[in-house]
């Protein structure tokens, strides 16, 4: 298949699909950070993830009107706003969710996917019910549009940057709070053993609650970020899901080093696979890829040998 | 890389590492027809982990595991299972909802390939066996109870009565009377003492006066490695183990 | 079989499930209900057959596909290859510029049959495709998955990719497939015209019976020694392995199982509704099929064909009147049958309903001594003595009764 293109096309045809593998990578990167903080820490499928995702797009997306209706001249931060508010709002979610449902079902893994799938459900219908069943855009502001031309054939599109910037901040962010805080000590604590983190004095219903917040936060700044490459309607989210899950299972569920490295490699393979052939051969071959990896390697490709 | 022997299991250079932790490291000792051997030793010491490599959860880095000069190393646990090698687990590993008759049953070795499950029948001799094995364990009057139901020292010997039906050559207990009341121990080491006729038996075990009830020769780890191997009163006097894990 | 191992196999509680149903689908619906209703009816079975498998893999096994979709369409597709190649002699698709192949690969530019359609040019082909395709699909997955020791949530994910994989394939190659369409405007069997009322009867009664050569094997399955082993797995996976068992082997067995109900199913679909599509194959559907047997109760597979029933009939009344709310009840559903009653149907039946009906049968038997409201778990009792018990207990049915 390659033998149509002359090298230096095939340089910039890999280019141009890496830079658009890119903005993927940074889509996948930011959902996949909280799933595999509630995943990979707390052994939790939350198959509503992606409902939480599109409800920081929602946020943001009426934060937008509210400043284009009264604050125009604020326009164009109304953004940071925006994510601190998708954010706020996801997390609280999350933790009602946590409260009324997840902590009942902890060691019941495979009844949490079914409950959290119908949570993802009622979200949906709700989306659909409050915000109607067509995708609603944000307006960009002007510093986020266009694009910067770095070679002839290559150029990088200003929000796919943003996108970027913002995916290396918040998984920098994510990395410092698991590995250097106190509270990041404490859920990894949970995490091995529960009953002695209890023991010494470790609140670890509290450590659950904030940890399920914290990744359903995230969910919701990744919706913000996402409003910026494409429209949002009620069903975004569950087409991400799987991907994202696989995304997450390939790293090895609780390493984020992993989680990051699997989503380059995914939406890269995609991606450059993508100018070849149909998207959906593309996809077909990039999932059955990561599944066969999987059967290979079930324990992800990040995890060390344990002692059992 | 070892040659055969007269022992009933024969473990040579065993060796096994977690990212570069040697858990278990060039470990030999052999075990005699008939005989019971202790594994006694600190926590960490690598006990759990040499049952483990024996029974095949676990796979080696190095070394061989011989038993009757088959090498147990390569084969999967239920092969090693079918050779003849029993092994309970330190908590009670049984049925929660299953009876008790049928937690005994599912251990009779026979139906163990897919169709041969279908096919099973219950027939008079799995029906004896199973009250034969019941009455031994002290749960003869239990065959129809939820195991779940059943206290923590009822629940290891249903374990050990599960492990008499599969009677294996070489049995290999884990804790068996961790948890047991004064009792309850008295009437495990009974029952111990009188289901180790004909066969080897390996046993793990913490309360020293329980071992020193049982054990032809004890075997002490420490860092996965054997500090002291020998008669009871010979490795109680040992001043190595004295120093790691007896105590003063 | 003789009368011993029989009432060994259906002891007189689990009988009388067999036989209500039995009555209830055979004769009272078909009697109550237009044919149009009994039809939809026959629509929701199908996806009992997925459900009662599902019972034996998650349920009994505890292991849980969300992709019983792909052997749905395994199955649905099969039969809809033969359908419509039956529908595409070269008569009836002569304004197609290349006669004889189905009408959507004439629009696809294909110009001859792909040969993997050539089989299905034969009935027998496509009934022994719609059995082993699910069981060589099932064993590959299994043997890939269970051999390596990828169970839990890692397998339910995997199987959700691969629905998700199966979909985005036969939309995308829709010169091979029918694409998101599906295969549509299926018309004969043989020269037997399926969109008759008399068709529809006949593949309701079809289907039905089908159902029950099903229930009859999970039955034959739950009561073997391997039905009680995958309770044994599901508890302490370990303990049957140093047991001497090879657990995969087990959970493969069952898989295949439950695949070969689904697809079965699918390919009644095909034949009582005349067409196969995507959507009923996807990630979303193959959830939904879980959610049947949990309504249902996913330890009673009589319970899993009642879950398919109810929720698809409830569906089906929503989406006529308030098509908003569905989705609503639907959510609702998952949450509250995981939380509230896990065992679901079939546990508030044993709760609350099954002590009365009992006190009722034993008042309506009262000549004889009220056994039945404590009868002790048969499965325990040794056989010698079994006879002598149901003999009196066992109202005489003959075995044929409960097939129709």
């Amino acid at each position: 298949m390659f033998a149509e293109y002359s090298t230096s096309e095939l340089l910039s045809i890999f280019a141009m699909q890496g830079v658009a593998g890119l903005i993927l990578f940074s889509v996948f990167v930011l959902m996949a950070l909280g799933l595999a903080i509630i995943f990979g820490q707390m052994g939790v499928i939350n198959m509503a993830h992606g409902e939480f995702m599109i409800l920081g797009a929602y946020v943001t997306y009426l934060t937008s009107q509210v400043f284009s209706t009264y604050l125009p001249e604020l326009f164009s931060i109304y953004f940071i706003l925006a994510m601190i508010l998708a954010f706020i709002v996801a997390a609280a979610l999350g933790a009602l969710v946590e409260w009324g449902m997840i902590r009942h079902l902890y060691n019941r893994p495979l009844d949490t996917l079914l409950a959290t799938w119908g949570l993802s459900l009622i979200l949906q219908q709700l989306y659909r019910t409050v915000f109607g069943a067509r995708e609603v855009g944000v307006t960009l502001p002007d510093w986020l549009m266009g694009s910067y031309q770095l070679t002839d054939s290559i150029e990088l599109p200003v929000n796919g940057l943003f996108v970027m910037t913002l995916a290396i901040g918040i998984s920098l962010a994510v990395a410092i709070l698991m590995y250097r805080s106190r509270w990041g000590t404490q859920v990894r604590a949970v995490v091995q053993n529960r009953a002695m983190a209890g023991a010494v004095g470790i609140n670890t219903a509290k450590v659950d609650r904030i940890t399920f917040a914290l990744g359903c936060g995230i969910a919701g700044v990744a919706g913000s970020a996402f409003t910026m490459i494409g429209s949002t309607g009620p069903t975004s989210g569950q087409l991400y899901i799987v991907d994202t899950f696989l995304v997450v299972v390939f790293g090895g569920a609780s390493s984020l080093l992993g989680t990051i490295a699997s989503a380059f490699t995914i939406s890269q393979a995609q991606s450059t696979m993508e100018f070849f052939m149909s998207g959906s051969m593309s996809k077909v071959l990039t999932l059955l890829f990561v599944v066969f990896i999987l059967m290979l390697r079930p324990q992800g490709l990040f995890t060390l040998k344990v002692r059992r | 890389m070892s040659s055969n022997t007269d022992f009933v299991l024969a473990v040579e250079g065993l060796t096994v590492s977690f990212d570069g932790f040697k858990a278990v490291n060039d470990l030999t000792f052999y075990v005699d027809e008939n005989e019971i051997r202790v594994i006694i030793g600190p926590n960490g010491a690598g006990k759990t982990t040499v049952l483990d490599l024996i029974c095949g959860r676990t796979k080696a880095t190095d070394g061989s595991i011989k038993f009757r000069n088959r090498e147990l190393t390569k084969l999967r646990e239920h092969e090693i299972v079918k050779a003849g090698v029993g092994r309970k687990f330190q908590n009670p590993s049984i049925y929660g909802d299953l009876t008790v008759f049928e937690n005994l049953e599912i251990s009779f070795p026979r139906g163990r390939s897919v169709f041969g499950a279908l096919a099973f029948k219950r027939d008079e001799e799995v029906i004896s066996k199973v009250h034969e094995v019941a009455n031994m364990i002290f749960l003869g009057d239990q065959l129809d109870r939820q195991a779940e139901l059943l206290s923590h020292g009822q629940k290891q010997w249903l374990e050990i009565g599960m492990l008499l039906m599969q009677d294996p050559d070489l049995l290999m207990l884990d804790e068996p009377v961790a948890g047991m009341s004064v009792g309850e121990r008295q009437q495990t080491a009974e029952l111990l003492r009188s289901i180790i006729k004909d066969r080897s038996v390996i046993v793990i075990e913490h309360d020293m006066q329980f071992v020193a009830q049982i054990a032809d020769k004890v075997t002490v780890l420490h860092q996965g490695k054997i500090l002291a191997e020998g008669s009871v009163d010979k490795v109680k006097n040992d001043p190595k183990v004295i120093e790691v894990y007896l105590g003063h | 079989m003789s009368y011993q191992r029989f009432s060994a196999l259906f002891p007189k509680k689990e009988m009388m499930g067999f036989i209500v149903l039995a009555i209830i689908l055979a004769v009272v619906l078909p009697l109550s209900l237009d044919i149009f209703r009994l039809n939809l009816v026959g629509k929701y079975l199908t996806y009992a057959f997925v459900a009662v498998g599902l019972v034996l893999c998650w349920g009994y096994g505890g292991i849980l596909s969300l992709g019983q979709g792909v052997f749905f369409g395994l199955g649905g597709y099969a039969m809809a290859m033969f359908l419509k190649l039956e529908a595409s002699d070269p008569e009836s698709t002569k304004i197609q510029s290349t006669p004889g192949i189905p009408d959507f690969m004439d629009w696809n530019q294909l110009t001859e049959l792909p040969f993997f359609w050539e089989p299905f040019h034969s009935f027998g082909f496509t009934i022994a495709a719609i059995i082993l395709l699910p069981c060589i699909f099932g064993y590959i997955v299994g043997v890939a998955m269970f051999k390596r020791r990828v169970g839990g949530v890692y397998f339910a994910i995997i199987t959700q990719a691969l629905a998700a994989i199966l979909t985005i394939l036969i939309i995308g190659q829709q010169g091979y497939t029918g694409g998101v369409n599906g295969m549509t405007d299926l018309r004969t069997l043989h020269g037997y015209d399926i969109r008759t009322d008399s068709a529809k009867y006949l593949f309701y009664f079809v289907c039905v019976f089908m159902l029950f050569v099903c229930l009859f094997v999970a039955q034959f399955i739950r009561k073997s020694k391997l039905g009680r082993l995958l309770v044994a797995m599901r508890d302490k996976e370990d303990r049957v392995r140093f047991s001497g068992y090879d657990v995969a082997n087990f959970k493969i067995f069952v898989f295949c199982i439950g695949g070969v109900f689904a697809a079965i199913g699918g390919a009644m679909f095909t034949l009582q509704v005349g067409f196969m599509s995507p959507t009923l194959v996807g990630i979303v559907p193959s959830i939904e099929m879980v959610i049947f047997c949990a309504v249902g109760g996913r330890l009673s597979i009589i319970g899993a064909v009642y879950g398919a029933l109810i929720v698809n009939a409830a569906k089906t009344s929503f989406s006529e009147s308030f098509p908003e709310l569905w989705l609503f009840a639907m959510g609702g559903l998952f949450i509250a049958v995981v939380m509230a009653f896990p065992n679901g149907l079939a546990g508030l039946y044993n709760t609350y309903a099954a002590p009365k009906v009992d006190a009722f049968f034993a008042k309506l038997f009262t000549k004889k001594p009220a056994v039945a409201t404590t009868a002790p778990p048969p499965a325990i009792t040794p056989s010698v003595s079994k006879p002598v018990v149901t003999k009196t207990e066992t109202p005489v049915i003959p075995q044929g009764a409960i097939h129709e």
